[in-house]
């Protein structure tokens, strides 16, 4: 077992306890937090990935800037443990059943799914770097960079008019 | 890496952001799923880039620098789209909160008055 499948094993068993501590702890401050944890685990999968752009988007945008807003917001509203509706068991178990039947079903689907290759690149590979991403994304995607900062301009009034109700 | 790790990997996290959305009643735990099946995706879509680019290395051509540049990109354009989303949700969010005082969904279902 070397060094790459030891740090694999730890990265997803942070990424999935922290997935778990987010549907399942009471207060959403917690969360939230736990969902941070999800966030940096990921971005250590794209490190592994040699994917380096993505993982410090990855950590600039999701981890600080919409995770801090979700954090924000829940503080504004003051949101604690008494205050958390909760809906009952039988529900809770007939969601986390249906789940898991989602799970045992793509995971059955996929298992023998026949791919071109078995194995993904781990730890080189020039693709993830930011020069090889820039270029690609200023030259062939450029019109998409352009249309998504109109989407941006849109969203930020959609917020300021949705706001001032 | 095998490329079935990770495909089992990204189906237990967007699996348990399904299970959060069906299970919980607060809105805004309902968005955070909504994210965490969003980076799901985000992760599986990385890890095919890489697997087409150590396919087409096996393959014996030459390694040209774009292989796979174009699901990377993908995830960065998901990203944008996320962040703009987020912003509008937590707007209702807050909206909502404002005129009922509470983030419960069963509140909304009826959506009038």
């Amino acid at each position: 077992m070397n060094i790459t499948e030891i740090l694999f094993w730890l990265l997803t068993a942070v990424a999935l306890g922290g997935a778990l501590l987010v549907v399942t702890s009471k207060n959403p401050v917690y969360s939230v937090l736990a969902l941070i944890a999800t966030f940096f685990a990921l971005s250590g999968h794209y490190i592994l990935l040699n994917a380096q752009f993505l993982a410090v988007v990855n950590l600039i945008v999701y981890a600080g800037a919409i995770m801090v807003l979700f954090l924000f917001v829940i503080m504004l509203m003051n949101l604690n443990t008494e205050t958390e509706p909760q809906k009952n068991k039988w529900l809770k178990l007939a969601g986390t059943i249906a789940g898991g039947c989602f799970l045992l079903v793509l995971v059955a689907a996929l298992r023998d799914a026949d791919s071109k290759s078995t194995m993904a690149l781990v730890g080189s590979g020039d693709t993830g770097l930011i020069q090889n991403l820039g270029k690609a994304l200023f030259n062939e995607y450029v019109i998409p960079f352009e249309i998504s900062s109109v989407l941006f301009l849109s969203a930020m009034v959609g917020a300021v008019v949705l706001g001032k109700k | 890496m095998p490329i079935n790790l990770y495909i089992f990997l990204a189906l237990a996290l967007f699996s348990i952001g399904v299970i959060g959305v069906l299970t919980r009643r607060n809105a805004i735990i309902i968005f955070m799923c909504i994210e965490l099946m969003l980076n799901a995706v985000n992760l599986l879509l990385v890890a095919f880039s890489k697997m087409h680019l150590a396919d087409s290395m096996a393959a014996g051509a030459a390694p040209t620098l774009t292989n796979g540049v174009d699901a990377q990109l993908f995830v960065f354009f998901i990203m944008v789209v996320a962040a703009a989303e987020v912003t509008v949700g937590l707007a209702i969010i807050v909206m909502m909160y404002r005129n009922i005082h509470s983030v419960d969904v069963n509140f909304l279902n009826r959506l009038k008055n």
